[in-house]
């Protein structure tokens, strides 16, 4: 039991880092319907730039702010300059220009540091400490990944909430023609809403550097496919639903790979250990055929 | 208007027909090399045209298609090496999984190209209930599963190491002992890579062809109603199910052939040899290649093969300039260029080559 629940804790921390990309693939396709290939790989690159602050001598807490704000500035000029020119085409058009995207940013990564692997500093952002409450052996930095988790939600949802600012990017998401008309300026607010979603990737890579390290250019391959999973469960509209989404997905992969052997013995025709990728694609396509408004989306009426 | 589309369709034989002597004859003035060169240019050839039935004609997307590469690229492996053959490899196919006992290595073409398509019909089934943007999702899953669940059976498929076909089988490799032994072909003698060259650039031209036979007929209608309008195509009764599955398997058995002569070529298959971004580049391919003419795939596929190639031996012959030499020589560079190439044609040219080339033709064909 204590076993199982102890797993259930290490799995809520990846559901967390899934979660808070799965967030940012969300944001993006609230505001202007696309999925955002390159969110990965803009993680990854912003990774990077924390991890080059912190070897020029910056200390890691003000790197790792410096990373968000420097991620949020990149996310939203990339909107105005990469994304505005195609704002007007196909969907579609718009999905291969991320690819093109995650070609760019992957491709520098590995110029400007190399394929070889890193590291950051050990026990950054949060001490690798453990504890224990009844049986269960707590490691600090998963709490410290999910509560930072839950705290950004809580804060975007404040800032949606109750700002007039989160108002206006809501209203321009929602309504664009009518924002113009009260004045809301809706490219900006587009922009706001990338800048936004490669802030909240900074985090999550930075994250998936601590718990699951080394740094290097492929590290977030596998993280874009889980909180792509994680936002289609949760319903690709519904930034709760992305967070749930992320924690359940995190939770069932990891038992999924903890009890794998034990699956096995039991008659499953594989060993399903090495597989989660494999497992998150089925995932994603049973829940697209089984119910495709996710658990919190709202299924949609198409004009004809 | 009827002169017109004779015209039409006799500069397009004209076109056709001049292709098909210079693929023949190219070999000739040609080195060695080139020609195994041309050889991976001919097997992007064939995936891209497979691809373009898919996204050019019926108006669906795929990142998946490295993966359906993956399965042809191991069906013809597992045929070639067949149970002797894979004994010597210390490996081993379940009973029920029928890889017989070795093949010659063309004949495995066809069969890989069923099984990747008998694939796709299977992925397809479920997929293409999706919308554009959930199948670009599934399929870019798909592209990033298959290479980790092909290396799972470390028993039949040799795990991250893959199967070396080369020393086991020999005498049904044809010719792939070493480059200068030479092959009888047809009473000729050829080098191999020569043998590789004509191999990939049939498969090509038979491929080709049959896409023309698919695309004029019913199926062609029905897959461009399908693009121009899923609306319009079911009312008029076009099964969108059946067509689209029915595409998605056509494109995916074409990849399956590539991946099949992939095999051949490099006499060993592993799952590195399909990554996610071999799937991105086809997609490329059939962008930068714009919808369907036969100069534009043929632009597409040169392209994909020679942009790392060329950038690679541009800075071996140190003609960049000092700054760029070393990037250039970066693993990371080719990504970088696929990309901005990528970006640049959706915006400046957003009907790819060919349209490109028929803007430029449009003033002079006027005239006939």
């Amino acid at each position: 039991m204590s076993e199982l629940l102890q797993q259930v804790v290490i799995g809520l921390a990846s559901g967390a880092i899934y979660a808070l990309l799965a967030l940012a693939l969300v944001l993006i396709h609230r505001a202007t319907g696309v999925i955002n290939f390159a969110q990965g790989e803009m993680a990854m690159f912003s990774t990077y730039i924390a991890w080059q602050l912190v070897q020029w001598g910056v200390p890691y807490w003000l790197a790792f702010a410096a990373t968000i704000a420097l991620s949020f500035g990149g996310g939203m000029a990339l909107q105005r300059v990469v994304i505005r020119p195609v704002e007007n085409a196909p969907v579609l058009t718009v999905v291969i220009v991320t690819l093109g995207l995650l070609l760019i940013f992957n491709g520098l990564a590995t110029w400007l540091w190399s394929g070889e692997v890193r590291t950051f500093p050990p026990n950054r952002p949060f001490p690798t400490r453990t504890f224990e409450i009844g049986g269960v052996v707590i490691n600090v930095q998963d709490i410290g990944i999910v509560l930072v988790t839950l705290a950004l939600v809580a804060a975007l949802w404040a800032f949606f909430r109750f700002t007039r600012a989160g108002l206006a990017l809501r209203a321009a998401a929602l309504y664009p023609e009518s924002s113009r008309l009260v004045g809301i300026r809706v490219g900006w607010m587009l922009g706001v809403g990338w800048g936004l979603a490669a802030a909240l990737g900074a985090v999550s890579g930075m994250f998936t550097a601590a718990a699951f390290p080394p740094l290097e250019p492929t590290m977030m391959q596998a993280v874009l496919i889980y909180a792509f999973a994680a936002a289609v469960l949760g319903g690709i509209d519904s930034p709760a639903g992305a967070v749930v989404g992320g924690l359940t997905l995190g939770v069932f992969l990891n038992l999924v790979g903890t009890y794998a052997d034990d699956l096995q013995n039991l008659g499953f025709p594989v060993n399903l250990e090495g597989l989660r990728l494999p497992v998150a694609f089925v995932f994603i396509l049973a829940v697209l055929l089984a119910r495709p408004q996710g658990l919190f989306g709202r299924a949609e009426a198409r004009r004809v | 208007m009827r002169r017109r589309d004779n015209v039409a369709l006799g500069a397009r034989a004209i076109g056709v027909a001049a292709f098909v002597v210079v693929i023949a004859i190219l070999p000739r003035f040609l080195s060695d090399f080139r020609a195994s060169e041309m050889a991976r240019v001919g097997i992007f050839f064939i995936a891209l045209v497979g691809l373009n039935i898919l996204t050019g004609y019926t108006g669906q997307i795929s990142l998946g298609h490295g993966a359906f590469m993956a399965v042809g690229g191991y069906a013809s492996a597992l045929l070639i090496a067949g149970r002797p053959g894979l004994e010597l490899a210390q490996l081993e196919a379940p009973d029920w999984l029928p890889v017989g006992d070795g093949m010659r290595d063309f004949w495995t073409i066809p069969i890989a190209a069923l099984v990747a398509g008998a694939f796709g019909f299977l992925v397809g089934l479920p997929a293409l209930r999706l919308r554009g943007l959930y199948l670009a999702l599934v399929t870019f899953a798909l592209a990033v599963s298959v290479p980790i669940l092909l290396r799972e059976p470390e028993k039949l498929t040799g795990g991250t190491n893959g199967l070396n076909l080369f020393g086991t089988t020999e005498d049904r490799l044809t010719g792939a002992i070493d480059n200068t032994v030479h092959i009888p072909v047809l009473g000729k003698d050829m080098t191999f890579n020569d043998w590789t060259y004509y191999l990939a650039w049939t498969v090509a031209l038979v491929g080709l062809a049959i896409a023309w036979l698919i695309l004029r007929g019913r199926s062609g209608r029905a897959f461009k109603a399908i693009r121009d309008s899923e609306v319009a195509a079911t009312s008029s009764g076009v099964s969108l199910a059946s067509y689209k599955t029915l595409a998605f398997a056509i494109s995916a058995a074409y990849a399956g052939a590539a991946g099949a002569l992939l095999t051949i070529l490099s006499t060993i298959v592993t799952p590195g040899s399909f990554p996610v971004f071999l799937s991105i580049q086809l997609l490329i391919g059939v962008v930068i290649a714009g919808l369907g003419s036969l100069g534009g795939l043929m632009f597409g596929a040169l392209f994909l093969y020679y942009l790392p190639v060329g950038i690679q031996e541009l800075a071996d012959i140190g003609s960049l300039p000092n700054g760029l030499q070393d990037a250039a020589k970066s693993p990371g560079m080719p990504s970088v260029i696929y990309g901005v190439a990528l970006i640049l044609v959706l915006f400046l040219l957003p009907r790819g080559a060919a349209g490109f080339l028929r803007r430029l033709l449009i003033p002079l064909t006027k005239r006939l």
